[in-house]
């Protein structure tokens, strides 16, 4: 069975900046994996090129999405087909209701379906089961999306929305900085929930604490633009003992 | 000023030279604005004879004044004696014969904003005879009016039941010699709507000009009164979300509002006229002074616009807070996109003590459109303990188009409270690419946060209109971005 998700040589360019070099990463449905490195390594450069970003130019390389090519894909209709990047900066959508973008969000993938749109009430009830789930208030459903959101909050919501969405790949980009322990347990177990056979999730992260609850099938350093090591678990452990400079003089 | 009195004596004098005698068989008039036109467009109303005095001592007036030249629009001059200022129902030789005839982008605007069938020939000037359904709502609907007291119908017929109605309170707001567009509409006005609610009602429905029977046709000087006495309530609605054709250049018209103790008066508008093409050419001159009095104690004024069409509008729909604790609100939602140019806001005159005054204004700006915020509050000795909130915020879509405020503020009492909140910010493309990885269209995303953006502004509006303004604005800024 072909990888869900096979990036091979990718080169991203953003402005007049080669990003990623040369980047190949596969990824199985049923699996975790999770991509480390130092700052400005390429990692959230890497989430918005998968997800589409206008001015992340692909330069070169391909990326295969369950065998299709996911670069001839516009942003929306990516996401649409699974794709769900968790962002690392949520932006605030002052006067817009957080079920109003939720719902729009769902509609919008099951149009691409064929499917009718979602129920109104059976939907109210999924997001409420989905937001119990993520200890969040009942008042949050009509508050403006991340309007006035602490930075925990913006997370928790992201996780939420994934949760509601449901996507095939998920793309956290540190969906653990800036979150407390007890935030970070929630994040963690919202994701575990989603882990599936069918489904596989791409963790970016600078900690390997986020990795203690959400155990990684595959972690990979990133550094310089491509993907220089990769292991099991152990690797991050040893990643947090050792900082990244053993890696980057093997490289 | 001797030539300026040189040029009015031959305005004044053209008439004569061109010969031009007034027939009140005649149901068009030529064009051209003297005493004479206004005495014909009086008696053509079968109008009492102190209504035609009105007439002719605006005309008197207006002959002095220059057309105002502060709004931040740029004009053509206009030739106000090039206009024919009574015209009988239109001709039905020159209107389209049926749907087909009608410019295929105007059916296809009425599609999206789902305007029912039976509506557009009538929207679209269809030269039909059909009576459609409003007719028999309409009559429902004035009866039950009537068994609550209200009076709601047109001017014309209010100054033929009413006159004494209309005597007390004409001008009593916006006075003849008020500015120059006021003015002019004083002495040429040709219809428009009259409400009458009587003490201690509460008007059973939205009164909405939709379904006032002749709505079509009020021409391009309306006129507008609406008279709350003590304790009553009244909602009206006014304009249509559906663009309406029209072929007179110059909208001048003019509302009052009169609010007794305790009384409410709410005034919705959804203003949608033909705001000329992608290039600028054509569009309607919205020139309109609305203003309401709170007359008496506790009385309340609320105005609430969606102004989406034009080419210019300049309109300011203000309060003057004469009754002890009265209140003002204006909530506004304007978009100027293509090269619209809007300059709109409101006064707020606080005269009584505690007093109290709320501004939300949502100005929009895209492709080349101009929207300047324009608002007065003023704070007179007398407002002991008066509070004004202002909150005026612009969202600019693209880089061509602009945003202005011009907020004014004049407090002459001490312990007034005047607080002022300001914005401009634009679609991200951050918030874009939000909605666009979360699988939800430009387009659609778009839409989704102006609609944000106009929240505090719609949730005012009843509901129905609140619906229809939003698809409205969608189907306004439709390809504004990307």
């Amino acid at each position: 069975m072909s990888a869900l998700l096979e990036v091979k040589d990718l080169v991203v360019t953003v402005g007049p900046r080669k990003i990623l070099n040369g980047l190949s990463l596969s990824i199985d449905a049923g699996s975790v994996h999770a991509i480390m490195g130092p700052n400005g390594s390429g990692k959230s450069t890497l989430g918005y090129a998968l997800a589409g970003r206008p001015g992340y130019e692909i330069t070169g390389g391909s990326v295969l999405y369950r065998g299709e090519d996911l670069l001839a894909l516009p942003a929306e209709e990516r996401a649409r087909a699974g794709l769900f990047l968790g962002f690392q900066y949520p932006v605030e959508i002052p006067g817009v209701n957080n079920v109003y973008l939720l719902k729009a969000a769902i509609n919008a993938a099951r149009k691409a379906k064929g499917l009718p749109e979602v129920d109104a009430f059976e939907f109210l009830q999924l997001v409420r089961a989905k937001m119990k789930l993520m200890q969040m208030d009942e008042a949050f459903l009509s508050r403006g999306v991340n309007e006035g959101f602490s930075g925990g909050e913006k997370k928790r919501n992201e996780i939420l929305q994934m949760l509601v969405l449901e996507p095939t790949l998920a793309v956290l980009d540190e969906t653990d900085s800036g979150l407390d322990i007890d935030a970070l347990k929630v994040v963690a177990r919202g994701v575990n929930t989603l882990r599936s056979e069918h489904r596989a999730v791409l963790l970016i992260t600078h900690y390997q604490r986020l990795l203690d609850h959400i155990v990684p099938d595959h972690v990979h350093v990133l550094a310089r633009g491509r993907i220089v090591k990769s292991g099991d678990r152990s690797l991050a452990l040893e990643l947090e003992r050792r900082g990244y400079d053993w890696v980057l003089e093997a490289a | 000023m001797t030539t300026e009195t040189q040029n009015y004596d031959a305005l004044v004098g053209r008439q004569y030279r061109h010969g031009f005698v007034t027939d009140i068989e005649s149901d068009t008039l030529p064009p051209g604005l003297d005493e004479d036109v206004v005495r014909f467009i009086s008696r053509k109303k079968k109008e009492p004879e102190f209504l035609t005095e009105w007439r002719l001592r605006a005309l008197r007036h207006w002959l002095t004044m220059r057309e105002p030249s502060w709004a931040h629009v740029r004009i053509k001059p206009i030739d106000y004696q090039a206009i024919s200022y009574y015209s009988a129902p239109k001709s039905k030789a020159d209107a389209p014969k049926s749907l087909a005839e009608v410019d295929p982008k105007l059916l296809a605007t009425y599609d999206k904003l789902g305007v029912p069938l039976h509506e557009r020939a009538r929207l679209a000037g269809v030269a039909v005879d059909a009576v459609f359904d409003s007719v028999s709502v309409a009559t429902t609907f004035k009866q039950r009016l009537a068994d609550a007291g209200v009076i709601f119908g047109s001017f014309s017929e209010a100054v033929q039941n009413h006159p004494e109605l209309i005597e007390q309170y004409l001008g009593t707001v916006v006075p003849h010699t008020d500015n120059f567009f006021a003015a002019l509409n004083s002495a040429v006005f040709t219809d428009g709507s009259f409400v009458y609610v009587p003490q201690g009602v509460r008007c059973p429905m939205e009164l909405s000009t939709y379904f006032r029977i002749n709505a079509a046709n009020t021409g391009q000087f309306e006129r507008t009164l609406i008279i709350a006495e003590a304790g009553s309530h009244v909602s009206y609605l006014e304009g249509c979300t559906a663009p309406m054709r029209d072929e007179n250049q110059l909208h001048a018209a003019v509302v009052e509002l009169v609010a007794l103790d305790d009384a409410q008066i709410k005034y919705s508008t959804v203003q949608n006229w033909y705001p000329g093409d992608e290039n600028g050419v054509g569009g309607i001159y919205n020139f309109v002074t609305k203003r309401g009095e709170c007359r008496g104690r506790n009385s309340k004024i609320s105005w609430t616009q969606v102004e989406t069409g034009s080419a210019i509008t300049w309109k300011y729909p203000s309060c003057v807070l004469r009754g002890d604790n009265s209140v003002g609100e204006f909530y506004s939602v304007a978009t100027a996109t293509n090269y619209q140019q809007a300059d709109t806001g409101t006064k707020m005159i606080h005269i009584g003590a505690n007093t109290k005054s709320t501004i939300v204004s949502k100005g929009i700006s895209a492709g080349h459109g101009q929207n300047a915020y324009r608002g007065l509050v003023k704070i007179l000795p007398s407002a002991h303990g008066a509070r004004n909130f202002t909150q005026c915020d612009s969202l600019l879509l693209g880089g061509d188009c602009g945003a202005h405020t011009f907020p004014y503020v004049e407090v002459k009492n001490p312990d007034a409270t005047i607080e002022h909140e300001a914005s401009t910010s634009k679609i991200s493309d951050d918030q874009l690419f939000y909605c666009l990885q979360r699988g939800i269209s430009q387009e659609d995303a778009v839409n989704m946060i102006v609609s944000g953006f106009c929240k505090t502004v719609f949730k005012e509006l009843p509901m129905e209109f609140a619906v229809e303004a939003q698809a409205l604005l969608a189907v306004t800024l439709e390809g504004a971005v990307g």
